[in-house]
């Protein structure tokens, strides 16, 4: 493949997974509500177009026509910059989980993912979810406001002791794989081998610090409506605050689409292989298989965020410390034993 | 030092938090598959009982004559000063009847004195809700809006009555 037709392929690529991203926020933001109406015995949006599900349009327009309101002790550089992060990160970080195996198409090699030969892979998602919490540091720091201050310094400490429980939960999974690819990752999670059943503690340990991660119920500290208003975001509207709420969800999307790759075998169906068929049948139901874990993952997130309630900020630092860390490295020892039983795959 | 006991201190089952996650995770799935209590309003109304007190109206008899005589209880009693009358005379058998009877519903609260006080019974609360109006002088019912034919009030009339 020569260098034009590569950038062709990955132009092409990153503008359907943008697209996609984007579809599946605003929609996500219209499920959020229903599952929210469902679960309290409500109907949820529904005079927006059939059933209301022309609603995040009708969201977005009307963001779009509020009033941009600058705070005046707000820092203006760092108050417009924060947002920009938190939609940077939330967009790049998915440029290396793979949504299915490679394809031909024209006779070209396609891998489904945008960067699959990065090799730092997972740690390059790591990296980049870190600067999320800048995001949400400076836009507590910026807005010149005590309660997004709090906000924001609530946040950042809740996203490090979180974050170290993830990575060495992560740490797990590449002991197993032997490799940062995520594409390998996946490969060697065929058949019932997905690392849930194979590291339950891990598996456990990393779905907790998700929720943590992408500050959602019952991990809300930062936002914590009856504390702090709206926690960071307090002084933030219009297309601003779609920043950050577009964020939350798409962050959502990829702590989903992670949790698929590392833990339930990514695109992969258990014993599809057994069944004989022609690629052109088994490639789209694997990426169906993908899109089905994601949104069944999705489901849960906001299923959780509408069952439980909000964790006090030192039960959720004792979570974090005095629970989820210890479990994550009895995982890595746990790990470890079953490589020297079993030997490395 | 020792330790405080609580009254009931959790036990490890639920100390582990994560078989507790999943209970509370099962009520909100049972709740998804219930039918909601959802009015939707505009399109479905909501038709309110006898003692509902909605916006309080005059009662109109069926030969076309308005029941009040004009006494003022009901602008006197009226907490919220709401409530206007003039009184003049007709050479029918009741010899008093209202002139002009107003109602700002800006101001009426909807308590229900009014009604309480009438000897006549002849200002009832309805079962009308539905009060939205564009401009302040809309506001003021006169006795065009007020007016209401008794048969329409029959509920309220003898709900009234069972208390008397």
């Amino acid at each position: 493949m020569d260098m034009f037709t590569l950038f062709a392929v990955k132009l092409i690529q990153v503008l359907i997974i943008a697209q996609v991203m984007l579809l599946t926020v605003s929609y996500l933001v219209y499920f959020e509500r229903k599952i929210s109406a469902w679960a309290q015995s409500r109907v949820g949006p529904n005079r927006v177009g059939p059933a209301g599900l022309l609603q995040p349009f009708a969201d977005v327009l009307k963001l779009l026509l509020k009033e941009d309101i600058m705070p005046e002790k707000a820092n203006k550089l760092v108050h417009i910059i924060a947002p920009i992060i938190a939609l940077f990160v939330a967009f790049t970080t998915y440029a290396v989980i793979p949504i299915g195996p490679d394809i031909t198409l024209f006779g070209l090699n396609i891998p489904l993912s945008v960067a699959p030969e990065i090799d730092m892979g997972i740690l390059y998602v790591l990296a980049l979810t870190s600067i999320g919490v800048y995001a949400i540091t400076f836009s507590g720091w910026s807005s010149g406001s005590k309660y997004s201050l709090l906000g924001g310094i609530r946040s950042s400490a809740q996203m490090i002791s979180y974050e170290i429980s993830m990575g060495f939960a992560i740490a797990g999974v590449l002991l197993m794989a032997g490799s940062t690819l995520p594409t390998k990752i996946v490969e060697l999670q065929s058949g019932w081998m997905w690392n849930a059943i194979v590291q339950p503690i891990g598996f456990i340990v990393f779905v907790v610090s998700a929720f943590a991660e992408t500050n959602r119920l019952p991990f809300d500290l930062p936002e914590a409506e009856p504390e702090l208003v709206g926690g960071f975001h307090t002084e933030y509207s219009s297309m601003k605050f779609a920043g950050f709420f577009l964020a939350e969800y798409a962050n959502m999307i990829i702590a989903s689409a992670l949790i698929v790759t590392l833990y339930l075998g990514g695109w992969q169906i258990p014993y599809i292989e057994t069944l004989g068929w022609a690629p052109e049948i088994v490639i789209p139901l694997q990426i169906g298989a993908f899109a089905f874990k994601l949104g069944a993952l999705l489901f849960f997130f906001i299923w959780v965020r509408w069952s439980l309630p909000r964790f006090r900020y030192d039960q959720l630092m004792d979570l974090g410390w005095k629970v989820m860390f210890p479990l994550s490295l009895i995982n890595i020892v746990w790990v470890a034993a079953i490589i020297m039983i079993f030997g490395i795959k | 030092m020792a330790k405080k006991k609580r009254m009931k201190d959790l036990t490890l089952w639920e100390r582990i938090y994560l078989p507790e996650v999943a209970k509370g995770l099962s009520i909100t799935l049972q709740n998804m598959f219930r039918p909601a209590f959802t009015m939707e309003y505009p399109e479905v109304k909501f038709m309110p009982q006898g003692s509902y007190r909605g916006r309080p109206v005059l009662v109109l008899e069926e030969h076309g004559g308005e029941r009040c005589v004009a006494c003022g209880l009901c602008s006197r009693v009226c907490p919220a000063l709401a409530i206007e009358i003039q009184a003049g005379e007709t050479d029918r058998e009741k010899e008093r009847y209202p002139e002009k009877f107003e109602i700002n519903m800006l101001r009426c609260i909807f308590c229900g004195l009014c009604e309480e006080v009438c000897p006549e019974e002849a200002i009832v609360m309805s079962k009308d809700y539905e009060l939205a109006f564009t401009k302040r002088e809309d506001a003021i019912y006169g006795k065009d809006k007020l007016l209401v034919p008794v048969a329409e009030l029959q509920d309220r009339i003898e709900f009234l009555r069972s208390f008397k």
